[in-house]
């Protein structure tokens, strides 16, 4: 066990876990984000998406103590009344059908618009095919994607 | 007006008429004791300081907020939304003033809390507009009182309730608390069809904000206070069970309260249908937190032996029968071989008409052709969990769940307590696909909180989940056709089974609309546990019998949809047989509209597959488009035409049919379990492979027949045809029929 100073959207965090600790299971178990998914613990689904320093990244697979200085945010630290532009397109089109890789999907998105403010399908799939929606709603993510994409 | 009576749902008024006997004041001691923290979806609506319940579906509050209750179980088909939009047309009400809460599982209220089978909407739509226009006439009632004017004067109109002779107006919230005090009317009048607002428009997903924001809702995101996590640690084969174990080390870990083994059901106690356990005998590991309980669980040192032959008593509708549960290490290569030697010994005959051996025997040609496929793991997104805190007197439980109604008396005997001392919350199921019917994790829940005396969380790894059964069974099915010397249709037969049930349907078409047609069942025996997996059987009989008859219009040079339309002709008009179960109408009316919105007749260049198929009470047809890149399939557009009679929430019905589109693309790619001595051998998404975004279609358009027929489901309808409309489409890209599912692993596909 040793103590992990961590900034989790915006704020400044301590957990005292091991140091092999999954960040996915700090921020569900220690600190109550369980907007964050478990989906496969192995990086396959995408269900734990987060960022760290604004780049998705899979929380299932990152040692909490391999996060350092670094900020971490989630779902819950996207935007302060859910009204960050991907969001909203979600909701335009009404997204979601079970929404529990949802949370994953729109970090992904967020982490592609602020990398690629004008990405193509072939990227959207690059970027997405991490993210494994069982209830098939890809087509509606896709064209959030590009609604967002377009309200910047 | 179509009047009906109020006897229709009437668990709703339960506690209305008693309290409005009594002429007390309406508690609500029910929505306190059974909410689960009360997520207001709507920010901008303001809450009223008093609410007014009129019946368990419908409480209004002084201001003239509106809160429906959904009923049923929510994963992902979007009842929490189209449920209450039922209500709300009937009570007529602005859909701006309402909030949508989950109801808990409380069947003294509730006449109906099973999700599954495409019926939410079916067999709620009669129950849910009795509740909203009952509540309305109360309102109406309540006004008419208060003005002291003939009821029959007073009209309402989006929450208001008017008396236009003496120009007066008040509204639902001013009345309520008078409304609520009402007897409850014999008889009330449903809206006609054309007078419905909100059914047949399109409402957002009402928990769509708290979806995209990540709000706890789901089982799986559940807390409380002294709460501790639970894994199990189930045998790793079918057909396995424990030994013994060694759980010195886990135990000694850091953050482990206990290691121990349960019993989930006793051996003697008759199961019901829904009580579908693989393993009875489980190892609990228990803990402070998720990864440490992870970490225990690797140190157990189990060993495992084969289980011997044995029974299971099973309670089928109030007679006890005996199931029995073959021993043996089952393995995909010899369910192949079996299910090979099966289909040519003769099997049940389930349906005949005609004399198909005496036509098979004189026929010019007969086409044949064999289509398998194999286990299905439903993995849902949220792995199976469930919380229950149990004590000496009661049993609290939130998990995901679609049929509380078939797991509440087993957990009441397994923990022996009283039915209504065991409180079921329905969590919003990340995912359900027929899954969630069966309630093995909140039996295996309590039966661990019961032992730890504490309230626990218990979750299943992604391995735990994808190996422990409940698979869509592996099938196989035998067409054959006869044909005369004119090449003419004459004779029909199916024959297929599976492991270990048939997917035969035998009322079902092209029944009904061939002279000579026989239909033969057959079944193998297994350890490997089946359940519901979204449209049980017909998810693969669709596929077989829509690729077939493609090949058979080929063969009989005829357009594959003109011959469908032919056969659907001969059903109409001059039906073969008894018991046909469809309406060849409607069939054909699905299949003509497809044609129209896909141009079938204009577009000829494309490889483009057509399907339709009928369960579930839904008719559908489906147009899929495809090309060939890099040797893999790429999926351009589908069309899909649907008769669901009236479309409830359109937009919503169609995220349902678009999803069942891309589920059913993956699975007739991809989708397989396999087995090795009883072990799956897929275990994560590493090698159970499932669609991704990339592979979806481009385009999916859904499109409904328009009629005033009662609704029916969206669930699973569209899951079915479109294996066969992906089979034939491959085949006009690519010359190779499909006959084996997985396609892209029974043969290269090249373009």
């Amino acid at each position: 066990m040793a103590t992990y100073n961590l900034k989790i959207n915006g704020k400044d965090q301590q957990v005292d876990v091991s140091a092999s600790t999954p960040l996915l299971w700090v921020l569900r178990d220690h600190f109550q984000l369980v907007g964050t998914k478990f989906g496969c613990g192995i990086a396959q689904c995408g269900a734990c998406t987060i960022h760290i320093e604004g780049i998705a990244v899979r929380s299932c697979q990152l040692p909490v103590s391999a996060v350092g200085e670094q900020k971490i945010t989630t779902i819950e630290g996207l935007s302060e009344n859910g009204d960050h532009p991907v969001q909203k397109a979600w909701i335009e089109h009404d997204v979601p059908q079970c929404g529990y890789c949802q949370a994953g999907q729109i970090m992904s998105a967020t982490s592609l618009l602020n990398q690629n403010p004008n990405p193509s399908d072939i990227e959207i799939d690059e970027a997405m095919n991490g993210n494994i929606c069982r209830c098939g709603t890809y087509t509606r993510i896709k064209k959030a994607i590009k609604t967002a994409a377009n309200s910047k | 007006m179509a009047t009906v009576k109020t006897t229709l749902g009437r668990r709703s008024f339960l506690k209305s008429s008693v309290l409005a006997g009594g002429g007390m004041m309406l508690s609500f001691s029910w929505f306190a004791g059974c909410e689960i923290p009360n997520r207001k979806e709507a920010a901008t609506i303001e809450m009223p300081e008093e609410w007014f319940e009129l019946n368990s579906y419908i409480k209004i509050g002084d201001n003239g907020v509106v809160t429906l209750f959904n009923p049923n179980p929510e994963f992902g088909q979007n009842v929490k939304t189209s449920m209450p939009m039922i209500l709300a047309d009937e009570l007529d009400v602005d859909w701006k003033n309402v909030i949508v809460e989950q109801a808990n599982f409380y069947p003294k209220r509730y006449d109906r809390q099973f999700t599954g089978g495409s019926q939410s909407i079916r067999q709620g739509w009669n129950i849910l507009r009795t509740a909203g226009a009952t509540a309305k006439r109360m309102l109406v009632t309540a006004a008419a009182q208060h003005w002291q004017v003939p009821v029959n004067e007073v009209t309402a109109k989006a929450g208001i309730l008017y008396h236009t002779a003496t120009n007066k107006e008040i509204s639902y919230g001013e009345i309520a608390s008078l409304a609520a005090i009402q007897p409850i009317p014999e008889e009330v009048e449903l809206k006609e069809i054309k007078d419905f607002k909100i059914i047949g428009t399109s409402k957002k997903n009402v928990a769509g904000t708290e979806i995209v924001t990540g709000k706890p809702m789901f089982g799986i995101d559940y807390q409380a206070e002294g709460m501790l996590i639970a894994m199990i640690i189930h045998p790793p084969a079918f057909g396995m069970k424990l030994k013994k174990f060694d759980a010195t080390k886990a135990k000694s870990m850091p953050g482990i309260k206990d290691v121990f083994k349960i019993d989930t059901l006793k051996s003697d106690y008759a199961r019901n249908y829904f009580d579908t356990t693989t393993f009875t005998e489980l190892i609990t590991v228990v803990g402070n937190s998720t990864w440490e309980v992870m970490q225990a669980k690797k140190e157990v040192v189990v060993d495992w032996e084969q289980a011997p032959e044995h029974t299971f008593q099973m309670d089928a509708r109030g007679n006890k029968i005996a199931i029995n549960v073959p021993a043996g290490l089952e393995s995909t290569t010899v369910h192949q071989t079996k299910m090979n030697q099966y289909n040519k010994k003769p099997g049940n005959i389930l349906r005949k008409d005609g004399d198909p051996e005496k036509a098979f025997k004189n026929a010019a040609k007969i086409l044949e052709r064999t289509y398998s496929a194999p286990f299905l793991a439903h993995n849902t997104m949220e792995p199976v969990n469930c919380f229950a805190n149990v004590s000496a007197e009661k049993a609290e439980l939130y998990g995901p769940i679609q049929a509380p109604e078939f797991i509440i008396g087993t957990l009441s005997e397994r923990l022996k307590l009283p039915k209504d001392k065991i409180q079921i919350n329905l969590a919003r199921m990340g995912g359900g696909f027929g899954l969630r019917a069966y309630g093995h994790h909140m039996i295996e829940a309590a039966v661990i909180s019961q032992e730890m005396k504490a309230p626990i969380k218990m979750v299943y790894t992604r391995e735990d989940d994808m190996s422990y059964g409940i698979y869509r069974p592996s099938y196989t099915a035998t067409y054959k056709a006869a044909m005369d010397e004119n090449n003419n249709l004459i004779a029909f037969h199916v024959k297929a089974g599976g492991i270990p049930e048939s997917p035969l349907a035998p009322n079902r078409f092209p029944a009904g609309a061939i002279e000579n047609y026989l239909a033969e069942a057959w079944e193998i025996p297994s350890n490997i546990t089946i359940g519901a997996f979204r449209a049980p059987r017909s998810n693969f009989i669709a596929g077989a019998e829509q690729s077939f008859l493609d090949e058979l219009a080929e063969e009989l040079g005829k357009d594959p949809i003109e011959f469908r339309l032919e056969l659907l002709e001969r059903a109409k008009n001059n039906p073969v047989g008894e018991n046909n179960d469809y309406d060849p109408e409607r069939y054909a009316g699905v299949i003509k509209l497809v044609k129209s919105k896909s141009n079938w007749d204009e577009i000829n260049d494309k490889s483009r597959g057509f399907s339709a198929y009928f369960c579930h009470n839904t008719y559908v047809a489906q147009v899929l488009d495809l090309e060939i890149e890099n040797d893999k399939p790429k999926v351009n557009n589908v069309y899909a035409a649907v008769d669901c009679g009236i479309v409830v929430n359109k937009d919503a019905a169609k995220n349902m049919g678009e999803g069942a589109i891309i589920d059913g693309i993956g699975n007739s790619l991809y989708g397989e379990q396999t087995f090795k001595d009883g072990a799956p051998q897929k275990l994560n998404f590493d090698r159970y492979q499932l669609i991704r975004m990339s592979e979806a279609p481009k385009s999916i358009e859904v499109h409904f027949v328009e009629n005033e027929h009662s609704p029916t489901g969206m669930g699973e309808p569209l899951f079915p045809p479109i294996f066969a409309a992906m089979a034939n489409a491959l085949y006009r890209a690519t010359g190779q029929r499909h006959y084996q599912q997985p396609f892209i692993i029974e043969k290269k596909i090249i373009g």
